[in-house]
């Protein structure tokens, strides 16, 4: 079980190796598409990345409803473990 | 159509050679090769192990997120028309999206990428292909990411005709801006598909020298002891524009793009014409398009791949479209045979030819092969040579029986 700061802090590292988002910019209240410029294909990139890294695979139907990266870590939380 | 002439006002290139036009233009006139062994462990069982692979990384000359998401051969064409765009200065003045198209060909596509997200399904499954898989791998994909780049909202267009594909991108930039189509357009060709699929099947038909223990003097165009082609990487690009639009912007003119022509075999797959018939019809037909005279061509940079078919038919074309009085020079001696990318490379040599007035050699010409019309051409070779040059004639053909001529003239 990774903490809420463990989740933070690890998205953060694959929101800069698949879209170049500087780690202290990647806070729970940004959108990915409004804020960080994260569009649709790096979603699906992120999404197979948080499924390595934290073992929680998020199906299609769930990724349409992370806007933020306060979601993302949300969702992780939940589902992991 | 538009009467006014077309020229060209920006260049750019990244090649074996160089990371850019001017450093590949002068590693090309102080007879430098980009040829070298490839020392991988899977090259091992290959008769053919020769590359010329790009002097400089274009992931090092690109943001690394924008590098991940192109295909190495979309990277290339970025590379080389963003220097063509800054050459030219359009980007800065003024000129309506709308009226801006670009044409970029490649013979391959994103062979790497393909190759490479194949491996990942193999290995992983069809979960963890990328989701970049098909945007990487379209053929059209370096002219998107070129006109991503640059702004471009006129079209944006990808000739596919393999060797020929970077020469038939020029020539159709020259029908937009003939047409009215488009006030300027950013053309040239790409390919970056050295891996060992590529490699083999080129291989399979004995198309690449097996020179193997000397690399620089592989590529070896119009001599008797040449076995074929070395496989290169690059992209080259040029801006063209009318040249009554090109001079109210006060815009430097390279040289002028004065006429184009296609034609196509009708003969075979891939073996050219051995009179290099649809060959001599495409100069003939482009010289009449810039309303010259064969006399009036004081040099060709020949396609002439170092293959022992191709090159004597090239010969004869170039013999009986423009006669025996031109120097001819076979770049690919040093840049290796960059496919799709090669007309647009070799277009920029040719206008580069015409500006210094100064015509590059042939690396490796030793003994020019005994054919009548090898024998009768005046190859450069040796050092580069001075001359008063006014037109110039760039040849590419592709697999396929593409034959597509383009005719420079100065300034």
């Amino acid at each position: 079980m990774s903490s809420t700061q463990e989740i933070q802090s690890g998205l953060a590292e694959i929101l800069e190796e698949v879209a170049g988002v500087t780690p202290a910019d990647a806070t729970p209240e940004k959108s990915f598409t409004e804020d960080l410029d994260v569009d649709s294909l790096s979603m699906v990139e992120i999404a197979t990345a948080v499924e390595d890294k934290f073992g929680v695979a998020i199906p299609d139907d769930e990724l349409g409803n992370i806007k933020t990266v306060g979601d993302a870590i949300s969702y992780i939380e939940k589902n992991q473990g | 159509m538009s009467t006014s002439d077309v020229v060209v006002t920006g260049l750019g290139a990244t090649t074996p050679l160089g990371g850019d036009v001017p450093s590949t233009w002068d590693a090309l006139l102080a007879g430098r090769s980009g040829v070298s062994r490839i020392t991988d462990d899977w090259i091992k069982e290959y008769p053919a192990q020769l590359v010329a692979r790009l002097s400089t990384d274009p992931a090092e000359q690109l943001d690394r997120v924008r590098a991940r998401r192109l295909d190495r051969s979309q990277q290339v064409a970025v590379v080389a028309a963003e220097e063509a765009w800054r050459d030219s200065g359009a980007g800065d003045a003024g000129v309506d999206p709308l009226r801006i198209a670009v044409v970029i060909g490649t013979g391959i596509g994103g062979a790497l990428t393909l190759l490479g997200q194949d491996d990942v399904l193999e290995e992983k499954g069809p979960k963890r292909v990328s989701p970049f898989t098909i945007p990487m791998l379209m053929p059209n994909g370096p002219a998107a990411a070129v006109g991503l780049s640059i702004g471009a909202k006129g079209g944006v267009h990808a000739p596919v005709s393999a060797c020929a594909s970077g020469a038939e991108a020029i020539r159709w930039g020259l029908d937009l801006l003939r047409f009215d189509r488009a006030d300027v357009v950013l053309v040239g060709g790409t390919e970056a598909c050295v891996h060992p699929l590529p490699m083999a099947g080129f291989a399979a038909m004995r198309a690449m020298s097996t020179r193997n223990d000397e690399p620089e003097r592989a590529s070896r165009p119009f001599d008797k002891a040449r076995d074929g082609f070395v496989l290169g990487e690059g992209a080259a690009a040029l801006v063209l524009e009318r040249e009554d639009s090109a001079k109210a912007r006060g815009a430097r003119i390279h040289a002028r793009l004065a006429g184009a022509a296609g034609t196509a075999d009708g003969y075979d797959l891939v073996a050219p014409h051995p009179e290099g018939e649809g060959a001599a019809r495409a100069i003939t037909a482009a010289l009449r398009d810039a309303g010259l005279s064969p006399a009036d061509v004081g040099h060709v940079n020949a396609h002439a791949t170092s293959t022992p078919v191709g090159d004597t038919a090239e010969a004869a074309a170039i013999r009986s479209a423009i006669g025996d009085h031109v120097l001819v020079s076979a770049t690919k001696s040093q840049t290796g045979h960059l496919l799709g990318a090669a007309g647009a490379l070799e277009s920029v040599f040719a206008i580069l030819a015409l500006r210094e007035q100064v015509v590059p050699a042939t690396a490796n010409l030793e003994n020019p092969d005994d054919d009548a019309n090898v024998q009768a051409l005046d190859i450069v070779r040796g050092e580069p040579r001075r001359a008063s040059l006014t037109a110039a004639v760039n040849d590419s053909f592709g697999f396929g029986g593409h034959n597509i001529a383009l005719v420079f003239t100065t300034a």
